[in-house]
């Protein structure tokens, strides 16, 4: 058989060729596509955040600075005297008390005291808040609300403010402040590192270098990954049975000492905790387990060679090895853990507490607990706040993230440059 | 005076040719799961006298050589029928832990596979968990010199093993096994990633290391076999991939004088 013009003519061969590489360049721009659909929805998605975050605010003094000092529009332009006569003599008796006890009024510096008098006293109300974009190209709009609007007036503002990280959660979302909130989210991340690391890279451990190829342990690893898959809800659900409901006396710290304050109900830090490193205990295994698989079976061999045991094996050879990829995964997998919200509702997080948790029995809301309160209430301005602890929220990510990638490239550098 | 002569190169011909078994297969039956990989394997290996194990691939000779450690105990499945002695106690009884197995009788592989750790902890690791309480610096300059690195390595003592040429590993693999002071040394085509003049080097100190040591190699290389080796296991495989012994003979009078046909055409190159 003559197989010379099998593959066709010179004209054929060019023209398929053509058709080939057209194929190629199809292929090619539906991933540029693809890849810029996700970019475009990552940058939709931060744009409206922080669309919400920056803006026009329309405000009403409950009492204006002009009533308290004639002829002052602001509290800011009040002297040290005008400031303290305000303050002894208008702020309710309670409050003044209540402040005078930490230090007196003299003590206190200018700025304090106009915090003091604008929170206790002027008491700006929200009248209508307006986004970034709004505000840059609607300014009119926002002119003609306030002028619509008796004693009104419009401040550019940015609710994502220093005191805003440091702030006590109010009922007035322009004092409001995520403290409580930050506290609880680390608190909570400490307990479920506490628990889930130790666990998961062992049970890792276990499941990839001792574990024989048998059916028992094929069906414990399919259920591994199959509980990285369940819903987080049932997390919480299992939470409330067991930590919150069963083990109460335990996550109440009722069994250790009487000191602890007994409203929460088992539905402290510590149930939180557990049920969130419940969450992530698969997470962790199986990214371990990852971990160690990539470590090459030549290392291993060539340690048992020179008669090391299996434990000297693992913990001299594997894990040095392994460990940057097994704290990026427990950091990634603390990451999903941190923006986890479903859970810790269904063992009942506070949604609103004053008292900041002091320890593992304490009452506790996290930053996504209360993104999802504030998000949740009508009033305008509480869209505003959520909008700021979403960015704290991702900050935070961000910050977790970069430690995991910064520890990572850290321990294989020093790897590679010695011993 | 003629007599006493003669009886004098007898003594010393006798003393050149004096040869303790230190290994001792006896029918030697390895599987993996169901699959019969060598049947039957019979052979003795002498006391500082370098042994080579040739033959096709898929033979089992790999598979004999880890057999003599216990390595094999690694793969999920393998067992063994038959008996392993060494110095005459069998190293499959129950009782045998295969750790010490190892550490009395070490391996260097086929690719190099130093530690990623620096050359000097290479060297002392291996003879730190094996509680080893002598000088840690003497240890590692007589273990590098035994393997022919020193003088190449001797002022980089703490940089990363791993970026030492492939040759230069490979002897450092080579110092690792002999630093916790093995009486045997099984290599696993120890030169066969490695160039021409690295692959010399190798043989030159595998020359050397037998005034010490046991060893034991397996090469693809009739060339090195011939070489290095003064005794010569042949293996051949049958119709069912199942490994066994053909013929075991002194190197020279296995390529020289071959009783088998089947030896004769593998190491003259008509199959392999």
């Amino acid at each position: 058989m003559d197989t010379k013009f099998a593959f066709g003519k010179t004209n054929e061969v060019n023209s398929l060729m053509e058709k080939r590489r057209r194929n190629g360049l199809v292929w090619h721009l539906v991933f540029i596509l693809s890849t810029s659909l996700a970019i475009l929805f990552l940058i939709l998605l931060l744009f409206s955040i922080l669309d919400s975050v920056f803006g026009y605010t329309a405000l009403r003094d409950t009492v204006s600075p002009t009533v308290l000092v004639p002829g002052k529009d602001h509290v800011k332009e009040f002297t040290r005297e005008e400031l303290e006569r305000v303050v002894t003599e208008k702020l309710s008796s309670g409050i003044l008390r209540r402040i005078e006890s930490e230090k007196s009024i003299s003590e206190h510096s200018d700025k304090e005291l106009v915090s003091l008098i604008e929170q206790y006293i002027v008491k700006p109300k929200v009248l209508k808040t307006w986004g970034f974009t709004d505000s840059l190209f609607h300014a009119s709009e926002v002119e003609a609300f306030v002028a619509g609007e008796e004693d009104s007036y419009a401040l550019f503002r940015s609710w994502i403010h220093p005191s805003f990280f440091v702030g006590d959660q109010s009922s007035d979302p322009l004092h409001a402040g995520i403290r409580t909130a930050l506290l609880g989210s680390l608190w909570i991340m400490l307990i479920t590192f506490m628990f889930a690391f130790p666990i998961g890279v062992g049970a890792a451990i276990y499941l990839q270098e001792y574990a024989v190829d048998n059916r028992l342990n094929r069906v414990l690893q399919l259920n591994i990954f199959n509980l990285s898959a369940v819903p987080s809800i049932i997390y919480g659900l299992l939470g409330l049975a067991v930590f919150v409901r069963s083990m109460e006396s335990v996550t109440s710290g009722s069994l250790f000492t009487s000191l602890t304050d007994n409203t929460a109900n088992g539905r402290t830090i510590l149930s939180g905790g557990l049920t969130l490193a419940l969450l992530v205990l698969p997470i962790i295994i199986i990214n371990t387990q990852e971990a160690l698989k990539a470590v090459p079976d030549s290392l291993r061999m060539s340690s048992y060679g020179i008669g090391a045991t299996k434990w000297q094996t693992i913990w001299y050879q594997v894990l040095p090895v392994s460990v940057d990829r097994i704290l990026t995964g427990t950091i990634l997998a603390l990451s999903r853990a941190l923006g986890e919200t479903a859970p810790l509702v269904v063992i009942g997080a506070s949604t609103f507490i004053s008292v900041d948790p002091s320890g593992i029995f304490s009452k506790f809301t996290t930053l996504p607990i209360q993104i999802y309160q504030w998000s949740a209430r009508p009033q305008g301005a509480y869209r505003n706040i959520a909008a700021a602890a979403i960015v704290s929220l991702l900050i935070l990510l961000l910050v977790m993230n970069s430690a995991a990638i910064y520890t990572r490239d850290k321990i294989s550098k020093k790897k590679r440059l010695e011993s | 005076m003629s007599s006493t002569s003669y009886a004098q190169v007898v003594s010393a011909d006798q003393a050149n040719n004096y040869k303790e078994t230190v290994i001792e297969l006896k029918d030697v039956n390895i599987r993996y799961g169901s699959f019969l990989a060598v049947k039957d394997a019979s052979l003795s290996i002498y006391q500082k006298h370098v042994t080579a194990f040739i033959g096709p691939s898929g033979c089992g000779k790999s598979t004999v050589l880890r057999s003599i450690n216990r390595m094999n105990d690694m793969i999920p499945g393998s067992t063994l029928k038959g008996q392993v002695l060494f110095n005459g106690h069998d190293l499959y009884e129950p009782q045998v832990d295969a750790v010490l197995v190892r550490r009395k009788i070490g391996m260097v592989f086929q690719k190099p596979n130093p530690f990623p750790k620096s050359i000097y902890e290479n060297i002392a690791w291996g003879a730190r968990i094996n509680g080893f309480k002598g000088d840690y610096d003497e240890l590692v300059e007589t273990s590098l010199k035994g393997a022919a690195l020193w003088d190449e390595v001797k002022d980089k003592l703490k940089q990363n093993a791993l970026r030492l040429s492939g040759g230069q590993q490979q002897r450092l693999c080579i110092a690792r096994a002999i630093a916790v002071q093995p009486e045997i040394i099984l290599m696993d085509e120890p030169a066969s990633a490695l160039d021409p003049i690295a692959t010399g080097r190798i043989e030159e100190l595998i020359l050397e290391l037998k005034n010490d040591y046991t060893i034991i190699i397996v090469t693809h290389n009739m060339g090195q076999a011939s070489r290095v080796s003064d005794y010569t296991a042949f293996f051949m495989v049958d119709e069912k991939r199942t490994g066994y012994l053909q013929e075991y003979a002194q190197t020279e009078q296995l390529f020289l004088n071959p009783q088998h046909k089947k030896t004769e055409e593998y190491i003259s190159g008509k199959f392999g």
